[in-house]
């Protein structure tokens, strides 16, 4: 696939920034694959990898005013926001050192101290609350923006509808980022999803609705940079809809015998990271020294994410009974 | 004598059964075949867990999948009840109620009473429920005293195989709503289950384990972490009469009752939060009603008041223990209304 979107000039630090992120939540995210593998990871975790345009073309635009809500799909969407990969590793160990001090696990992991109000263990559990992340913003004038990260399996929830028609009613600077990865679980979302584009149902609460190819970090930049201007400057919600497929199961562990070859083209031919080193070695704004160097220093902090995991203390009973208010 | 099968197998079976005999026995839930609209194999999970696997081919187009879209399809289920269908709809894990919830208590809950007695209602919702999974606070509760709560609605609770079967069986005849419990860390559990159906009535208790010393009441999950402390106990000479409620609506008081006047001592034993669960409900019935037979103050084993954690560290401190049931029948043999 080509790129056709022309893009606004991005500076050599916003474009080696962006390609550092991506490659930090796929490679945190192939490791916490084969980490899964050895039985050391306890839970559920369901991976990112194949999206990471979406949540770091979404997120290069947002700052600390800005929050997100996330998905049981979350580990991309804390990277890119900010949330720090050696808690977030931890976390996922269980570990007292995590994001959630190893009560949250991977579909809870939350930092609001950098605007990520958690991923979410619950279908749509996320758009009703970024309406009031945006109220709250558009109330106290801070110029904020919030943004809600859900797959195609969330835009069939009530939730996500009613969020999104009162978004538009209360004309709030929220931004609805559907993540149509193809897949709600097993199910197919040409199947599950009615109208031929999610981004379709915008027309119906009132707000543009944007296709976008979710493998294309340019193109991502490109719909929420104009979408997250529109927001800020009180012009109201957009819809956003990311096409994309998810290079892993629907958790680890997931067999995937409903899926045929897809996800081989997609890493061949579609693939996020290949096609943003393509693009910006052409052009010359980047070299792959540029890149590899980059490569090389997210690999190490990797590493040391899940060496620090593994060595850090769990926590104790003393820990079953803090942050509650009264205790039985 | 009886084959062995798993809890999930027993489950399964009781759904085959039923659609076997009855045409109007349907199954709608997410991706309760798994892979509608995609390039691969149909009937790929046979949902998320495996219950409802191989049903799809079975019983073509009586399986139906559904986008998530619970309030929806719950709600249709319910519908279609009142339509002389017999749905049967997943609610995948109970913790997804909170987005359909009005369909179930403020819908089918109320239709036969409210309408004069004109509606019937034979939906029955299955639900996982339960911790032990690491899968943290939004996949691991109980919940089951919310709808224990609600005039209407039976709650079904199955601990064992074999009680798996013949529940379900009995709630896709019944003509009320019933919320059938699966605990997540039993469908493994295998046990003896007749091959032919059978039907267990709603409302009767059933005694595990005969003892003259002390009562302990439990459900699901926790009537066998209640057997273990039973064994513990045994061995130092405390013999513990262990009662599964199997359902807590309509819940069987009589056996209850009967084994505390028995032995005038009762553990209750609940995996739900402590506040206004299922134990604190026993135990007030028996407070109320056998004071007189009690030897010794109630003792109640529960979670703490907390979300269930993930860590595994805090999960297996969270859950109910063999040596805390213990631990609270020894306290109750020392006597004393403290």
């Amino acid at each position: 696939m080509t790129d056709t979107v022309e893009r606004k000039a991005l500076t050599r630090e916003q474009l080696l920034s962006a390609y550092r992120m991506m490659r930090a939540i796929r490679e945190f995210e192939e490791r916490v694959h084969a980490e899964f593998a050895t039985g050391e990871i306890p839970g559920f975790v369901h991976l990112y990898a194949g999206e990471e345009a979406s949540a770091v073309g979404v997120c290069s635009n947002l700052d600390g005013r800005d929050t997100i809500a996330s998905t049981h799909r979350g580990h991309g969407h804390c990277i890119a926001k900010g949330v720090d990969v050696s808690e977030m590793m931890a976390e996922i160990y269980g570990r007292q050192t995590g994001s959630c001090h190893g009560k949250g696990g991977s579909m809870h992991i939350a930092d609001l101290s950098k605007g990520m109000l958690g991923a979410n263990g619950i279908v749509g559990g996320g758009p009703p609350l970024i309406c009031g992340t945006a109220l709250a913003a558009k109330l106290k004038g801070t110029g904020g923006v919030s943004v809600a990260f859900f797959g195609d399996g969330a835009s069939n929830q009530g939730t996500t509808l009613e969020s999104m028609n009162l978004a538009s009613v209360w004309n709030l600077p929220a931004i609805f980022v559907a993540e149509n990865n193809g897949y709600a679980e097993t199910t197919s979302s040409t199947w599950s999803v009615a109208s031929d584009n999610i981004a379709d149902r915008a027309a119906g609460f009132g707000m543009p609705g944007v296709i976008v190819d979710g493998f294309d970090f340019f193109a991502v930049h490109e719909a929420a940079s104009e979408a997250i201007a529109r927001a800020r400057a009180g012009g109201g919600p957009t819809l956003l809809e990311m096409k994309f497929t998810r290079y892993f199961g629907h958790f680890e562990g997931d067999q995937q015998t409903y899926r045929a070859g897809e996800v081989e083209h997609a890493r061949a031919e579609l693939d996020c990271l290949t096609r943003f080193a393509a693009r910006v070695t052409e052009t010359g704004e980047l070299t792959r020294s540029d890149l590899d160097a980059a490569d090389a220093e997210v690999a190490a902090t990797i590493d040391r994410a899940v060496d620090e995991a593994k060595a850090a203390p769990l926590p104790t009973e003393a820990d079953l009974l803090t942050d509650v208010y009264v205790r039985y | 004598m009886a084959r062995t099968i798993t809890y999930r197998e027993a489950i399964n079976e009781a759904l085959a059964q039923e659609m076997e005999r009855d045409e109007s026995v349907i199954i709608m839930g997410e991706d309760n075949a798994g892979g509608e609209g995609s390039p691969g194999e149909m009937d790929a999970w046979g949902g998320v867990l495996g219950v409802t696997k191989g049903l799809y081919h079975k019983f073509p187009g009586r399986v139906l999948d559904t986008p998530i879209s619970e309030s929806a399809f719950i709600g249709a289920a319910i519908g279609a009840a009142t339509a002389g269908m017999r749905p049967v709809a997943e609610l995948m894990f109970v913790d997804f109620m909170g987005v359909c919830f009005d369909q179930i208590y403020n819908q089918a809950a109320k239709f036969r009473y409210m309408f004069g007695g004109k509606a019937v209602t034979p939906v029955v919702i299955r639900t996982m429920y339960g911790a032990g999974l690491r899968a943290a606070a939004q996949h691991s509760q109980c919940l089951y005293p919310l709808f224990t709560h609600v005039p209407g609605l039976k709650v079904v609770l199955p601990a064992t195989p074999y009680d798996a079967k013949g529940l379900m069986t009995q709630a896709i005849r019944d003509n009320d709503p019933v919320i059938f419990f699966e605990h997540k860390a039993l469908y493994d559990l295998a046990g003896p289950v007749p091959e032919e159906s059978y039907a267990l009535p709603f409302g009767e208790a059933n005694v595990v384990r005969e003892g003259g010393d002390v009562t302990i009441v439990a459900l699901g999950r926790m009537v066998h972490t209640s057997l273990e402390a039973a064994e513990q106990l045994a061995a130092a000479g405390v013999e513990c009469e262990v009662v599964d409620l199997r359902t807590t609506s309509p819940l069987d008081e009589d056996t209850v009752l009967e084994s505390v006047e028995n032995t005038g001592r009762l553990v209750v034993v609940d995996e739900a939060s402590p506040r206004c669960n299922i134990a604190t409900d026993i135990s007030a019935q028996v407070a109320q009603q056998a004071f007189g037979a009690l030897k010794a103050a109630i003792e109640m084993v529960a979670p703490p008041h907390t979300p269930v954690p993930f860590s595994p560290t805090l999960e297996d401190l969270y859950i109910p223990s063999a040596a805390q049931i213990a631990d609270a029948a020894r306290k109750t043999m020392k006597g004393g209304k403290h």
